[in-house]
């Protein structure tokens, strides 16, 4: 079970959490205006790394929220975690 | 390639056994090849196979960056099944399911297939109507499913629990009695072997690190680890790293990889007839011929390449296991191990074209590729022989996420693959 | 006194002999004893067949890596286990233990024809034949192979013990209590540290418990161990004996499996039979400890050829002596100090054969000095003496002149293996020591370290000397604030894996060719029956064949020939298998590489995992507040989720059918009463709350007035049907949203997800009330007059209260959000009130309605009555691939919204196509048939099979109101086939004809809800 660095109550068991895709993939503000293909790739599309993931966890048995965290898909080490809606870290190799 | 029988083995004996041929060759690879196939696991040697045997064409390299099915092929729970609910999924996996049959014969190897039955549990009123769905569908298809009592599910399976009074109390249940299991590193070492003795260089230790284009954006070969192969058709059948292949050829995919646990128990004999799947209590059993009880659940929930994932998945899956099987609470865990599975947003595969020219992809199967393997490698061979799709695998494209016609067998909810 | 039993010595109890019985003979032993050193003790030496070829085997080892001894223990009373080791089952008044894979006994078991016709059974020998006549695999070979597979049986009773679970958390974890886990647990308690301590044995000590001549700072060891404990138990270290630490999990969370009750004659009625510790240990010292190899030579499996420490072992931890004439073979120092002991003890040493050319060191002159026999450069090349070993064959390494040498005992040493298992498992990288001619830890991927033998070090001052350090460093780093690693792997190519290097290019030519074919494989004699893996039969020469038939990689090795895949997975064998493959491929043994260790170390019950999840703890049930009031009732429940539901309120003599008919009846005619507590409820608050149903939910919700309500319905972005249910709007920013009993927490997520990360301006707070509603469903013509004597501040009357609003007020004296809603098509309120009032103003309202004839129904009902009247079910009508168009429910979707959760997906060309699937009603030709939920629609049911199907059918009923069957189904094209008849096959080959219609019923004017 991991252990998933919550960043407004610090470090919790997997088993409190949510797991919830990957992070900043932004919905655009007029869909409407997407191709079917555009669209699928927002829906669809993922890049899938085998190395640095930059992803989404909620807080389900906790604060509740949504947040994001970076994370070695490899190893399973989380490398950070921000909150929603901050810009991602940049992680030095 | 020599054959095998019980004759040759008997003649062995008498010398002692220091006669056999080798199973597969370990060749260097050539500067160019007509197909490079990028994943000597089940699918990417059955599809060697088939394009030697039906379509004549030899000049093929399966490339494997370890050691031959040693990826989810050599990992998974070993279950063979065809009763999938959407038209499109049944034609597949029932055109894997008759291949199985005759694979041994077919590949002179006993890959052990022994359709002993393979029975989905009902726990509710819902889970009955979805299984029904199943059956019903199945049966229009020409695939056998029948309904069975929770009474009859205990005859077919005498360890099954049918107590009224347990949390979630036996149903009924959906038996498609030519589903089993089979040997699964003999699947991958019987289709290399035979795909080896038609003239198809398998090259193990060799991982591909980059996707050549022309200046027409078509594929020229594979950078690997040992140096550029050139190919006229590259096919990529790299399950757990369908993504990062394909990276490489600039290719986004609607794929997300997660680990995929499985567990056995200490070997026992012989106790547990059949498979038995259970969605609502989360867990599929069966028992290998060495006797192990052999069981598996669903992913865990993110997505890593790890092949690890947490004890509390192990012990969920367990749970349930006791609770459906209570005389095995005291049996013993073995070994518990990891694979990592590529799931699509419909839980169906991608086979076929991609958007560039020479570059095809067989992937997506989530947690249920083996049964396919015969079948998967079989329409991919014709697939990428004729450049066009076998109409089993059209259904399957990646251009079916861009106009919504998804193949969903998630959505009955109702089966663990 | 036992046969083989030493006059003194040794930590068994001499004063408390232990009555048992093996195969049904009975024997004595005392306190203390392992089921092995027991049976040792009374000279008996035969305990197993193999696997394979059903040869009699005896005890190598004298722990968890025993290969051979596995035996049954059947306590009774459905307290049976297979596959225990003898070694580790520790004995008891009246334990039964019987030996295994034999027939008819252990002595004359008919398996050993296996073993003369072992020729026809080499590795891999099934993958050659069995495939002829093809029905024969199933039939024949099959039921054969897995007859003769298995070791132990399986239990036959369900388990009546019980097991127990707990989460610990600590500063260092010490895995091993051997003297480096006790000096690192020491040490590490010392510097403040709160620590774990675990051991797999009984006892702490590890191999001072069988080195009675150990001194650590000037004390016996034996004294050193106590002095230990206690201050251990000082500082409050938790110590854990039989706890075997089995599995290593990513962020050091470590699985320990503690045996608590398996070795009394009479556990505690209360007691579990096992505990899962779950730790989560900032430090981990992982002090585990090495195990001694065997060595492969012909012969080397027959009973009473066991390792050298075992034998050692077996002499000073229980007193035993294991035979009376010893042969000792080895190709290092180790089994010198077997011999001088078993020599001290009055055990024969017959010679010592020492592979080694030049033997060096003080062991090997201080066995000279005690006049034993020392032969270099010799080795065994075949032994006598099938149920018990009488004799070797000595000859020079290399050949030459034979010795026949008369014996009953045995020793083997081939080195030791550290036992890497959990390290590996933490995922360190493991490198290879030439000098010791093993895998010791390298790089650590976790926050661990190994100290003593299982990182090579054998020397006892040594061991302790980096127990000490380990423990130290140990705390001062748990101490410290974890560091955030920003190491980031796979951004570069893996390097060639081992095996995989070529040193050169080969020429054009050479491409193609089988370039490491047979020349590869040294032509050289393989030794005959010269064991690797015991329990699997693996013999040298199926690693050899595996070698020749192209399998290359030690992988592909292990699964050919199942070397190492025992339930010991290959704690004796790995090394040994590994270091064959790489002589013969030519390679340095990293460079073929090692299997991968996985979790558990040793077998690890399934009942201690699963842990007190059983029976009513196996999953949540929920009940709502007026479930009593229905059990109490006669009702029958179903399961929907994790709730019990009131699925029918049978009355005497009623079966569900009857009772289902009646109930309708009830409501249609009169008044029913319903449960509805289940519905998901979300509050959804704030300024922008309009705003955020509106991005949310197909619907529009901005002229939505206060007091009114609205059917909602709730898309998944990819544009299908995921939810629905009732909202009402309360003031201007606030709405109470229902949701499917089963969906409320998937869609109070989305919202959260929406919410928090798409539109996080928007000034919404949502709450879950599910709980916090008990909610009372009144429907039918006398709905209003059954409540109105208890409606208190809310005028219900028709005109006032109109179809689809919502009140504040007080129902029963309670305050209730009181809706005007119907899901039967009949006048119809929801009376929502705090939870805890549920059973008392359903109470109140039942007996109101008793002058009304009002009857409770459940969920059967509930189903027909929607059913009748067209209104779906997310999950019945819809299973995820459903849009609102196909429903026809077109007309929900907001017209001028630019946008909502799903809008866009809607508009991708497969949502237009005109053959979709859509709602329909089906009417069976024959009304007295009840179509069968799920079953397919199709055009002809005489067609050829696989045949094109339609649809199918998601509802299915007997309609009471109707006096006939109606059925609901999803039918491609469907509203354009209203009229035409189709057909339902049945399971049984025939096919019911029915109408296409309408998929409402039952009132389609609507007119019985402006009652």
């Amino acid at each position: 079970m991991l252990i998933v660095p919550c960043p407004h109550c610090g470090d919790r068991p997997e088993i409190e959490f949510r797991y919830a895709g990957p992070a900043h993939i932004e919905r655009a503000q007029r869909p409407a205006e997407l191709s079917d293909e555009d669209w699928a790739s927002y829906l669809y599309l993922r890049d899938n790394p085998k190395g640095l993931h930059f992803e989404r966890w909620r807080h389900i048995h906790g604060c509740g929220r949504f947040f994001n965290a970076a994370r070695d898909t490899v190893s399973d080490r989380f490398v950070a975690s921000y909150k929603a809606g901050q810009k991602r870290p940049e992680i030095p190799r | 390639m020599s054959r095998y029988s019980i004759f040759s083995l008997a003649r062995n004996a008498l010398s002692g056994h220091r006669n056999w041929p080798r199973q597969w060759r370990s060749p260097e690879p050539r500067r160019e090849y007509d197909v490079v196939i990028v994943g000597a696991g089940g699918h990417g040697l059955a599809t060697a196979y088939y394009l030697a045997k039906e379509h004549r064409i030899q000049s093929v390299a399966v490339l494997e960056k370890g050691w031959l099915g040693g990826g989810n092929t050599g990992r998974n729970t070993t279950i063979i099944r065809s009763n999938y609910l959407q038209d499109e999924s049944a034609a597949i996996y029932e055109h894997a399911l008759k291949l199985w049959e005759g694979l041994s014969a077919e590949l002179n190897y006993n890959v052990m297939y022994s359709p002993r039955g393979v029975m989905m549990l009902a726990h509710s009123v819902h889970d009955n109507q979805v299984l029904k769905r199943h059956i019903y569908a199945n049966r229009l298809n020409g695939i056998d499913n029948e309904w069975l009592s929770p009474e009859e599910a205990k005859r077919f399976c005498p360890p099954l629990n049918i107590g009224r009074n347990i949390r979630y109390p036996v149903t009924g249940a959906a038996l498609q009695r030519r589903g089993g299991t089979a040997r699964h590193d003999a699947v991958a070492w019987g289709y290399a072997r035979g795909a080896d003795g038609m003239g198809v260089d398998i090259i193990e230790n060799c991982e591909v690190t980059g996707l050549r284009r022309g200046a027409d954006g078509a594929v020229t070969g594979c950078d690997t680890t040992r140096g550029f192969i050139g190919a006229k058709k590259v096919a990529v059948v790299a399950a757990g790293h369908t993504s990062v292949v394909m990276a490489m050829a600039g290719v986004r995919m609607p794929i997300e990889s997660y680990p995929l646990q499985a567990l056995v128990s200490e070997p026992v004999k012989p106790v547990f007839p059949c498979v038995v799947m259970s969605n609502s209590v989360h867990a599929y059993i069966s028992q290998s011929d060495k006797g192990e009880l052999v069981i598996g659940a669903g992913t865990d929930a993110y997505v890593s390449y790890s092949q690890n994932g947490g004890l509390h998945v192990a012990e969920h899956t367990l749970d349930a296991i006791c609770e459906l099987f209570p005389e095995f609470r005291r049996m013993r865990m073995l070994r518990n191990w990891g694979g990592i599975v590529d799931v699509t947003p419909d839980r169906s595969p991608i086979i076929g074209l991609t958007p560039v020219a020479g570059l095809y992809v067989n992937c997506g199967w989530g947690t249920g590729g083996f049964k396919a393997t015969p079948g998967s490698g079989h329409v991919f061979a014709a697939t990428v022989a004729r450049g066009e799709p076998h109409p089993i695998a059209a259904p399957f494209t990646l251009d079916r996420f861009r106009t919504g016609r998804l193949i969903d067998e998630a959505a009955a909810a109702a089966v663990a693959h | 006194m036992t046969p083989f039993r030493t006059p003194a010595g040794g930590r068994i109890d001499r004063g408390k002999p232990i009555r048992f019985t093996f195969d049904g003979m009975a024997y004595t032993g005392q306190a203390g004893d392992t089921l092995a050193s027991a049976l040792l003790a009374n000279g008996v030496h035969l305990v197993g067949r193999s696997f394979k070829y059903h040869r009699p085997r005896g005890i190598v080892a004298a722990g968890a890596e025993e290969p051979n001894a596995l035996v049954t223990v059947d306590r009774g009373g459905g307290r049976e286990v297979p596959n225990l080791r003898a070694t580790q089952v520790e004995i008891y008044e009246g334990l039964t233990a019987i030996s295994q894979n034999r027939w008819p006994s252990l002595k004359r078991d008919l398996g050993a024809v296996n073993d003369l016709l072992s020729p026809l059974f080499p590795a891999g020998f099934y993958y050659k034949t069995f495939k002829w006549p093809r029905s024969f695999w199933a039939k024949v070979y099959e039921p054969a192979i897995r007859r003769s597979a298995g070791l132990g049986r399986a239990p036959k009773a369900p388990d009546p013990d019980r097991y127990a679970q707990l989460y610990a958390h600590c500063d260092v974890l010490v895995i091993g209590g051997g003297p480096t886990g006790i000096a690192a647990a020491l040490a590490a308690a010392e510097a403040g540290a709160r620590v774990i301590l675990c051991d797999e044995q009984p006892e702490f000590g590890g191999s001072l418990l069988h080195d009675p001549g150990a001194t650590i700072d000037g004390k016996a060891a034996t004294e050193w161990i106590a002095e230990s404990l206690a201050a251990l138990g000082r500082r409050d270290a938790v110590v854990l004996p039989r706890t075997t630490g089995f599995g290593y999990f990513a962020h050091n969370f470590v699985g320990l499996a503690e045996r608590i009750t398996d070795h009394l004659a009479a556990p505690g009625a209360r007691q579990p039979r096992e505990r899962l510790w779950q730790v989560r240990a900032k430090e981990v010292v992982l002090a585990a400890g090495a195990i001694e190899r065997p060595l492969a030579f012909p012969q080397n499996d027959r009973p009473g050829i066991m390792l050298a420490e075992a034998a050692r072992t077996y002499l000073n931890r229980y007193g035993v002596r294991p035979g009376t004439r010893a042969v000792v073979i080895t190709d290092g120092d180790s089994a010198y100090r077997a011999a001088l002991d078993l020599a001290a003890a009055g055990i024969a040493i017959a010679a010592i054969a020492d592979t080694r050319a030049a033997p060096p060191g003080p062991l090997v002159d201080a066995a000279r000095a005690a006049g034993i026999v020392v032969h270099p450069a010799t080795t065994i090349i075949g032994t006598e003496g099938r149920r018990r070993v009488h004799s070797a064959r000595l000859a020079p390494v290399g050949g030459g002149p034979e010795d026949h040498v008369s014996c009953d005992l045995i020793l083997m040493s081939g080195g030791w293996t550290p036992a890497v298992h959990l390290f590996s498992q933490s995922r360190g990288k493991l490198r290879y020591d030439e000098a010791l001619g093993a895998f010791v830890p390298g790089t650590s991927a976790q926050r661990e370290r190994s100290a003593g033998g299982c990182r090579g070090t054998y020397e006892l001052d040594a061991c302790i000397g980096e127990g000490h350090a380990a423990g130290r460093e140990a705390a001062a780093a748990a101490r410290r604030s974890p560091a955030v690693s920003a190491t980031v792997s796979g951004d570069a190519p893996a390097a060639p894996l081992p095996g995989g290097e070529r040193s050169s290019q080969p020429g054009d030519a050479e491409r193609g060719r089988d370039v490491a074919g047979e020349g590869a494989l040294p032509r050289r004699k393989i030794p005959k029956r010269a064991f690797v893996d015991f329990q699997n039969d693996v013999t040298v020469k199926d690693l050899a064949l595996a070698l020749r038939e192209g399998f290359r990689s030690i992988e592909h090795v292990k699964r050919y020939t199942t070397t190492g895949m025992a339930t010991d997975q290959g704690k004796t064998s790995n090394m040994t298998a590994l270091e064959f493959v790489a002589t013969s491929l030519g390679k340095a043994v990293p460079a073929v590489g090692t299997t991968t260790f996985r979790q558990p170390y040793t077998p690890v019950t399934f009942g201690v995992i699963a842990g007190a999840a059983r029976g009513d703890l196996f999953e949540p049930v929920r009940r709502t507040p007026i479930h009593s009031w229905a059990a109490e009732n006669g009702a029958v429940f179903e399961d929907v989720g994790l709730w019990k539901r009131a699925w029918y309120f049978p009355k005497a003599g009623e079966d569900m059918h009857e009772a289902v008919a009646r109930e309708c009846r009830a409501v249609r005619e009169g008044a029913g009463i319903f449960d509805a507590s289940t519905l998901g409820k979300i509050e959804v608050v704030g300024p922008d709350a309009a705003e955020f149903m509106n991005r949310l939910y197909t619907n529009a919700w901005t002229k939505l007035e206060p007091g009114r309500c609205r059917y909602g319905l709730m898309l998944t972005e990819a544009g299908f049907i995921m939810d629905d249910g009732v909202v009402g709007r309360l003031a201007p920013d606030r709405f109470h949203v229902t949701t499917t009993t089963g969906g409320a927490p998937r869609v109070l997520h989305h919202m959260e997800d929406y919410l928090q990360t798409e539109f996080p301006d928007l000034k919404v707070w949502l709450t879950s009330t599910t709980e916090q509603w008990a909610v009372i469903a009144v429907q039918g013509p006398k709905a209003r007059d059954v409540i109105v004597s208890l409606v208190d501040g809310i005028d219900i009357a028709r005109d006032a209260m109109p179809h689809m609003s919502v009140r504040l007020g007080k129902v029963a004296g309670v305050p209730a959000r009181l809706f005007r809603v119907s899901f039967t098509g009949e006048l119809g309120f929801e009376i929502n009130v705090p939870a805890r009032h549920g059973r008392a103003v359903w109470e109140a309202v039942h007996a109101a309605g008793q002058a009304h004839g009002i009857a409770p129904y459940g969920t059967e009902t509930m189903h027909v009555l929607r059913a009748e009247k067209g209104y779906i079910i997310v999950g019945q009508e819809s299973d995820g691939t459903v849009i609102p168009a196909d429903l026809g429910l077109d007309g929900m979707i907001g017209k001028t919204k630019p946008d909502f959760v799903g809008k866009r997906s809607l508009a991708r060309p497969d949502m237009q196509l005109a053959d979709r699937k859509q709602l329909v009603g089906l009417l069976a030709t024959d009304p007295k048939v009840t179509l069968e939920e799920g079953a397919q629609v199709v055009e002809d049911p005489n067609a050829p099979v696989p045949m094109r199907m339609l649809g199918h059918v998601t509802s299915s009923y007997a309609s009471a109101a109707l006096g006939r069957s109606i059925a609901l189904a999803l039918v491609s094209g469907g509203r354009a086939r209203k009229g035409m008849k189709l057909f339902v096959p049945a399971l049984d080959g025939t096919a019911q004809e029915a109408t296409v219609t309408d998929p409402v019923f039952y009132d389609p004017e609507g007119k019985r809800l402006d009652g």
